[in-house]
């Protein structure tokens, strides 16, 4: 159990280094949902899918998701998902913080940050790209202006796979 | 003399930081309080400044005020 | 045609890994301040206005513009016999920093002008993130030049060159817990007294004979700090901090603070104490035996020993925002601080000519002030 771990914890570094690499398989979870049900990642396998690590602390996260809200409604018909993954221990600030700006993707609540552990989570945001096969191809850590063209670019190559 | 000592506790710093990654036992998406305002070490510089300015006046004692770090980490 | 890049070796990867990371610009923001202080028989008040502009990703740069507008009949004045006299100090000072990567690079320029006295500081630091943001490195050099002159003589022409080094690194220590620790080093040469004060020595035939001080030419001082700041579950905080200062001149001293800081919906209130305490300088003397005594004598009442008791209660006001889209948060601000000086050899002259008898039973002198910061802060 312990090397899977240091294992996935030294691929998940070759990531950061190298943003773009191929074959990492995306470690699967369930959370609960802002909508209600519980959401798992499995729900997803066939679709593009953008996890964006969040919280409503933090300036860079609040100001990206505007932007991630667009490209949610825009490719989605593509076949692709926004979810935003909020890591506070208490939901109830991102949910009020939601309501003066709404999205439409899914908002999975990580309470007990096991999710954030599980992909190694070292800075915020954080906003990892899934392929249709399941796989980590890219990784983005902090938001600035900007950077949303490397989204736009990432994501159109992947929903054309 | 003083200038030595804090440039070797600096490059001992920056050595630690380069070649044993330690890891950081806040991880970033722990810092919920930290980054909160009202934990800011010095979140209004020109009252900060005004004081400092104050106590230099009416006494013999200067300096080591400084402020900086903290906060959310957020990039 | 998508291109997959190649898993590079572990080696590189953690090279890269450790460049990776980048920090942010710190808020853009304006601040209006009314500042006035009274106590000791001088007034000094005035504005401070502060900007900080960002320029792209890298670059911010921050000016401050300040005045002092002082109307003074201090216990100095007084004693020497002069009549109130009003006095205005013009501060201007701009500061440039550059991000790059987990660095920040600054540069700054300070300039203080009154009729009496013109100083102009120049400033270098660089600042460091690292340990995954935990830990912030500060390294800053200062390099300042003081022209003293004098109101009673325009002939009078001096000057002193200072020099600052610090060192400052603040630590993340829990998720609820930040320890900041600074270390300055000051070192000055030139003109170090006050061309208005005076010493005083025994007058053989009863009273006291006033002459001028004698200050050494420089001055090397040493301070070293830490603050803590802890988060409380009920959300505030409470903060501790301690000071040493020693230099050449023979004076210790030991500052120590506590603050609480408790919000309350749109408010944030604090409280506030502050004590300090000064040895007097080694060649310090309110009364001194007969002229030229020592090589060096100073009477200034901040080379004496004394101890300063300082309260402060501040009130923060979150006010709404929704009528400027271009403003993100603004707060109203005011501070009340009150301060109590009470010197330990430095004695009260006023009612004391140089004839009154028995020189050196003068009551020791005390002051109070209060302190009031009004100020509007804009972050946009």
């Amino acid at each position: 159990m312990n090397k899977m771990n240091s294992l996935r914890t030294l691929l998940l570094a070759t990531l950061v280094a190298m943003p773009a690499l191929a074959v990492t398989p995306a470690p699967t979870f369930k959370l609960d949902s802002m909508a209600g049900k519980p959401v798992s990642l499995d729900q997803y396998k066939g679709q593009v899918v953008m996890i964006n690590f969040w919280a409503s602390w933090c300036g860079p996260c609040r100001a990206e998701m505007p932007i991630l809200e667009k490209l949610h409604a825009k490719y989605k018909p593509m076949g692709f998902t926004m979810i935003g993954v909020n890591v506070e221990p208490d939901s109830s600030l991102a949910s009020n913080w939601l309501k003066a700006t709404p999205v439409t993707f899914p908002i999975l609540f990580d309470t007990r940050s096991e999710v954030s552990k599980l992909y190694a989570v070292a800075g915020m945001p954080s906003t990892v790209i899934i392929d249709r096969k399941g796989n980590m191809r890219w990784l983005h850590r902090g938001y600035k202006d900007g950077d949303e063209n490397e989204y736009l670019n990432q994501i159109r190559a992947l929903v054309r796979e | 003399m003083r200038m030595r000592w804090m440039l070797t506790g600096l490059g001992a710093l920056l050595a630690a930081s380069a070649c044993a990654p330690l890891e950081p036992w806040v991880k970033p998406y722990e810092r919920e309080h930290l980054a909160d305002p009202i934990m800011a070490i010095d979140p209004d510089p020109v009252s900060s400044s005004y004081m400092d300015h104050v106590f230099e006046v009416r006494e013999g004692a200067k300096g080591a005020t400084g402020a900086g770090g903290g906060g959310c980490g957020c990039s | 045609m998508l291109r997959d890049w190649r898993i590079p070796s572990l080696a590189a990867a953690l090279l890269v890994a450790a460049a990776a990371h980048a920090g942010v610009l710190p808020e853009e923001r304006a601040d209006v301040m009314y500042h006035s202080y009274s106590g000791g028989g001088i007034t000094v008040e005035g504005p401070s206005v502060l900007v900080r502009k960002n320029f792209g990703d890298s670059v911010s740069a921050t000016a401050n513009y300040y005045v002092d507008a002082i109307t003074s009949a201090s216990i100095d004045v007084v004693v020497s016999g002069a009549s109130q006299y009003t006095e205005r100090r013009e501060q201007k000072s701009l500061s440039l920093d550059y991000l790059h990567g987990k660095s920040t690079w600054s540069l700054s320029y300070v300039n203080s002008t009154e009729n009496d006295y013109k100083a102009g500081t120049f400033s270098l630091g660089v600042s460091q993130d690292m340990f995954g943001d935990l830990t912030t490195v500060t390294l800053g050099f200062s390099q300042g030049l003081d022209k003293v002159g004098s109101s009673l003589d325009p002939t009078f022409a001096q000057e002193i060159e200072r020099r600052n080094y610090r060192l400052g690194v603040t630590q993340v220590l829990t998720r609820n817990m930040l320890l900041a620790l600074n270390f300055e080093a000051v070192t000055e040469q030139g003109y170090l007294q006050n061309p208005y004060r005076f010493m005083r020595y025994e007058n053989p035939l009863g009273g006291y004979i006033r002459a001028p001080e004698v200050f050494p030419h420089t001055r090397t001082g040493t301070a070293a700090s830490t603050r803590l700041k802890y988060y409380l579950p009920w959300r505030a905080t409470v903060e501790g901090q301690y000071r040493y200062y020693t230099d050449t001149w023979g004076i210790n001293a030991h500052t120590t603070g506590i603050e609480y800081t408790q919000p309350l919906g749109r408010w944030v209130l604090s409280g506030s104490y502050r004590f300090y305490r000064q040895n007097a300088a080694n060649f310090f003397s309110d009364l001194f035996p007969f002229a030229n005594s020592q090589n060096f004598m100073a009477r200034d009442k901040e080379t004496s020993g004394l101890s300063s008791d300082t309260l402060g209660i501040r009130a923060s006001y979150q006010f709404p925002v929704s009528w400027a889209s271009w403003l993100k948060k603004g707060t109203a601000n005011l501070h009340f601080t009150h301060m109590m000086v009470d010197y330990a050899q430095f004695r009260d002259l006023r009612n004391f000519p140089p004839g009154s008898p028995n020189p050196g039973t003068e009551p020791l002198y005390s002051l109070e002030a209060n302190i009031i910061q009004f100020f509007v802060s804009f972050w946009f």
